[in-house]
């Protein structure tokens, strides 16, 4: 049987179930001092003096820092960073002259214990001389930074746009929300004498790259950093980069030699942990009569917050270079003001630049087939960009690599996905049940994503002398099912039974290098590396089983971690165990051990490319929006494990629809956060969701992986907003009028009223 | 070196002093001895997280739980006397046979979410005061009386009177809230409960609760209270007279739910504006009126 593509239940499962699971803040040493974080109660002024003598004088503190104990710290640097001259936009780990949003680490308290911590942190005073804040960006005038402007273009956009039957014009913007993960952050480290490492546990999504960063940070060797990840509650982009509170428990564990243990309370994370998406766009096609659209010129402002953190530039990168989608548009220029204001800054957060993107190109699209009578299907099947263009260059890069869509078959998803559908039947329904008063309407938003980022990852593949199978990945597990996806290739590979094969990740000293978890990358990079190496293993065990067995190693095949004679599997046969035992040092003339490593690299990512529908009812009273129907049609190449397909696909609907109805993380004119607690910030519960029917396609492998798979960890999410908003745009009958995400009830209303 | 599995205690209010009380006497008499210092703890579910979020920084708690006096219910006449210790999720089922068992089962399902309701309490809403809290609405909408106990006595106030504005009641620091007397409302007597939250279990944004008799004919005896609009709850006077006397139409629903919509001062937050609040009692008002004639 193979493994690969079918639903094998998590092996990853059952500490978490049983509440074994150990997570940031399950953890603890001995002699560990607790560490709270004193943060800027305004948005922007003058650091004038941070007294802290009543908080030391307190028994049971240890010590309490401020940006001026900390100066030797550099600021936290780029883990990404696609723009030249930006390092002055970067934050320190604690304020030094200026406080520049609302959370802004000022200060630490390290104490006894975390009730004393938090209790001496209240007696920190920060004497701040307050500045005007820039909370909008756009509207500030000069007061505004902008950065720096990231362009990309392509084509003759003067000829396209000269004389164009139709122009048409839109300003679009999408809402400040986040990844939100159910775990918050902590860390606890410490610095063992033993091996003379400073060690620190809670880490995730990027441990190797965060250990270099710390090391550099802090003028360690590298060697003497080792960063450890846990169970993860999810990561969603935002959880696991780097940042102050990291470095801050590293260099206090350093410098009073006891471990440090910080633990984010959940305010601490709406105002600390990277924002995303708030994006105002203002695009303008150039079109046929009959929809083709010849140009497009977009121009957008990203309220990227008070620093550039590491993620640097990369969600501008991404919305330029992704926002055609799958259109092959002939002409094409996106321009993206990267512009600071006195907010949390802002990271990267699933689906990052697509979600954004998405509604607004698939609102251009909407209002374009309204503005010519069309059906918006056929506009966009007008535009799709033909499968017999595939491999599809569209002539600009991202993240580094040029942008070429491996391969695909839009127009054929979307046949699929009418299909699917009934599209005739459920838009005759849908215009019956308007007829009759109801607000009903379905939207849909076509998208592509991208996945595998590059440039390699390495997996090392270890058979024991009892036959157990370890994998030791530098990916990191941030909840998604790695453990599975990986034994499951591993499992096929080798030729053992699932149950013997063991993952192992997010642990620096095991492997020495190490991408990490993000960009949907794991199952193609990590899954490749597994491959390798497990062919690597299996290669050397059936050299080894043929000359114990005096037999052709072409005839030899591995089942349930035997080796024999294809055809004779009660013939005589050798355990992987055995072979093991048959490589150790001194009674093999090769490299000792059943292992070997994988290391699998890239230059370009790959593109799973869906399309969402979403089918609304409004409540006109209230302008609540209600999802009847939400169906993700994505095309992976191919599915490792469906179930867990099925499960991202529908968590990061769900986040889609909090996106798209819900989560806003807004601020008053002072630059205080309004929703930083989950009473203000609404994330859609299961009584907002409705099922979410996936209609999953494995039909173009993708040509640029050994596996044929693409990454399944954002499709989710892409295009709820663009479907739910052209859904809603259809109930009220106002098509061009719903320009704004999250949709919320008043804005609806006002919409449903005309008064927008 | 290999970290242990321990949770140390996290505790996140500031620090406070804990007394259980044994008694109402007991209770009562702490409040006389710590006024504005102290805070009565009854079911946690708001002044707890709000303690947590160092919003609330009593220097005393007087946890109440163990005061099993104050957990009852009674029907006394014409008078349902509810305890301040009962739990929200006991009205989940109706009560009492009449609409007022009815009408506190329709609202119990807006409150929270079913663990708020296992250990939030009738009392402890009153007295917390939040202008967008069911019970607070329903006392106001049947007029019902709240009693208390001091080291001085006790006094009843009625409901009109005891919600002054956000958070705030009549209620003296020394003072206990120990029951409420809600009103049997006459068999025949129509209600209607309407709200509207973003989301299921929210605080609602606005939500109006209605009680009328029009058996045969016109309207008599309308109710109507509206919640999470104003700084406490408010009744709509002048929809209620505009009502009287009318037929039971779509025509007069209409008409004092507009009335309704203007005779208060609306509040605005990130949910909904001084005006979206209007407009929501407007629709409101109108659904629980066409409820209450219709069931």
């Amino acid at each position: 049987m193979s493994y690969v593509g079918s639903s094998v239940k998590r092996i990853e499962d059952r500490p978490l179930l049983t509440g074994e699971a150990r997570f940031a803040a399950d953890l603890s040493l001995p002699d560990q001092l607790h560490m709270r974080v004193v943060r800027s109660p305004v948005a922007h002024g003058r650091l004038l003096e941070v007294d802290t003598s009543e908080a030391r004088s307190m028994d049971g503190v240890e010590a309490v820092w401020t940006g001026d104990d900390v100066r030797e710290v550099p600021p936290i640097d780029f883990r990404m960073a696609w723009v030249e001259g930006l390092e002055r936009f970067r934050q320190s780990i604690l304020a030094a002259d200026h406080v520049r949003y609302v959370g802004e680490p000022v200060a630490i308290v390290l104490a006894e214990d975390p009730y004393l911590a938090e209790d001496a942190a209240e007696l920190v005073f920060a004497g701040i001389d307050e500045l005007d804040p820039v909370v909008d960006p756009m509207a500030a005038g000069p007061a505004a930074i902008e950065t720096t402007v990231v362009e990309k273009a392509y084509g003759d956009l003067e000829g396209a746009f000269g004389d164009a039957p139709v122009v048409v014009e839109m300003e679009l913007a999408v809402g400040r929300h986040s990844g939100v993960p159910m775990e918050t952050r902590g860390a606890l480290a410490c610095y063992d004498p033993l091996r003379s490492v400073l060690e620190m546990f809670g880490a995730a999504k990027v441990p190797h790259h965060n250990r270099a960063a710390i090391a550099s940070m802090l003028g360690l060797p590298l060697g003497a950093v080792v960063l450890r990840e846990g169970h993860v509650g999810g990561g969603f982009g935002i959880r696991g980069e780097l940042y102050p509170e990291d470095v801050l428990v590293c260099l206090a564990a350093l410098r009073l030699g006891r471990p440090i243990r910080w633990v984010e309370d959940r305010r601490e994370h709406m105002l600390a942990a990277n924002h995303s998406r708030d994006q105002v766009h203002r695009i303008r096609a150039a079109v046929e009569s009959d929809g083709r659209i010849r140009g497009v010129i977009d121009e957008f402002w990203v309220d990227q917050g008070a620093y550039l953190r590491t993620h640097q530039v990369t969600v501008t990168e991404l919305t330029t270079s992704m926002l055609p989608g799958p259109y092959a548009w002939p002409a094409y220029r996106s321009r993206g003001h990267v512009m600071l204001s006195n907010k949390t800054p802002c990271g990267t957060y699933r689906a990052p630049g697509r979600y954004e993107s998405t509604f607004v190109r698939e609102r251009l699209i909407e209002v374009i087939a309204h503005r010519l009578s069309l059906d918006s299907s056929e506009v966009r099947r007008r535009n799709l960009v033909p499968p017999e263009r595939m491999p599809f260059e569209r002539g600009i890069a991202a993240l580094g690599t040029e942008v070429t869509y491996d391969s695909g078959d839009y127009p054929g998803l979307l046949d699929r996905t009418l299909e699917y559908l009934d599209y005739e039947q459920l838009t005759a329904d849908l215009a019956r049940r308007r007829s009759d008063g109801e607000r009903v309407g379905l939207g849909m938003g076509f998208f592509v994503e991208k996945s595998g980022l590059g440039p390699f990852d390495g997996v090392r593949v270890t058979v024991d002398e009892a036959g157990q199978v370890l994998v030791v990945t530098g990916v990191a597990s941030i909840g998604q099912g790695v453990e599975t996806v990986l034994a499951q290739v591993c499992a096929d590979a080798l030729g053992v039974g699932i149950e013997s094969v063991r993952v192992r990740h997010g642990q620096t000293d095991d492997l020495a290098y190490g991408m990490g978890a993000f960009a949907s990358r794991v199952t193609v990079m990590s899954g490749s590396a597994t491959l390798i190496a497990a062919r690597r293993v299996r290669r050397k065990a059936v050299d080894v089983a043929a000359s114990v067995l005096e037999a052709d190693p072409d005839d030899l095949t591995i089942d349930r971690g035997r080796v024999f004679v294809r055809g004779s599997p009660g013939g005589p046969a050798i355990t992987l165990g055995e072979v093991a035992r048959r490589l150790r040092p001194g009674l093999t003339a090769g490299e000792p051990g059943l292992t070997a490593e994988g290391w699998f690299t890239v230059d370009h990512m790959v593109y799973p490319y869906g399309i969402h529908a979403a089918v609304v009812r409004v409540d006109p009273d209230s302008g609540q929006v209600e999802v009847e129907r939400l169906v993700v049609a994505y095309e992976v190449g191919k599915a490792v494990n469906p179930e867990l397909v099925h499960g991202q696909i529908a968590g990061g609907a769900a986040q889609g629809i909090g996106g798209a109805l819900l989560e806003d993380f807004a601020y008053d004119e002072s630059g205080q956060p309004l929703a930083a607690t989950f009473m203000d910030y609404l994330m859609p519960t299961v009584a907002e969701m409705p099922d979410v029917e996936v209609l999953l396609l494995e039909e173009a492998p993708s040509p640029a992986n050994p596996l044929g798979v693409k990454g399944a960890g954002e499709g989710g999410i892409t295009a709820v907003g663009a479907a739910v908003a052209n859904a809603v745009a259809e109930a009220l009958g106002r098509p061009e009028e719903v320009t704004r995400l999250p949709l919320g009830p008043e804005r609806v209303r006002r919409i449903a009223a005309g008064v927008a | 070196m290999a970290p242990g599995y321990y949770t140390p205690a996290f505790m996140k209010p500031a620090p406070f002093d804990y007394h259980q009380a044994r008694s109402v006497a007991e209770a009562v008499a702490h409040l006389g001895e710590y006024g504005y210092e102290a805070k009565i703890l009854a079911g946690g579910q708001s002044l707890v997280p709000a303690m947590n979020f160092r919003l609330a920084r009593p220097a005393v708690l007087v946890d109440i739980n163990p005061l099993d006096e104050l957990d009852y219910l009674e029907e006394d006449g014409d008078t349902l006397r509810i305890g301040a210790m009962v739990r929200h999720v006991t009205f989940e089922r109706p009560v009492t046979e009449g609409p007022t068992g009815r009408l506190l089962a329709m609202a119990a399902h807006h409150v929270g979410h079913l663990p708020i309701r296992v250990r939030g309490t009738f009392g402890g809403s009153l007295a917390h005061a939040d202008p967008a809290a069911e019970w607070c609405v329903i006392a106001l909408l049947l007029d019902a009386e709240l009693a208390t106990r001091s080291p001085s006595g006790g006094r009843d106030i009625p409901a009109a009177d005891f919600f002054q504005t956000v958070f705030t009641t009549a209620l003296e620091p020394e003072e206990l809230l120990v029951e409420a007397r809600l009103p049997n409302l006459a068999p025949h007597t129509r209600i209607g409960f309407q709200q509207f939250s973003r989301r299921a279990g929210d605080f609602a944004l606005t939500m109006a609760a209605v009680a009328l008799e029009a058996d045969d004919g016109p309207v008599a005896n309308a109710r109507i209270a509206l919640g999470g609009v104003s700084d406490r709850p408010v009744r709509a006077g002048e929809a209620e007279q505009a009502l009287e006397g009318q037929p039971a139409t779509d025509e007069s629903f209409r008409a004092a739910a507009e009335i309704a919509a203007q005779e208060f001062d609306a509040i605005g937050d990130i949910h909904g504006s001084a005006d979206y609040r209007r407009d929501l009692v407007r629709a409101l008002t109108r659904r629980a009126l066409e409820q209450a004639i219709s069931t």
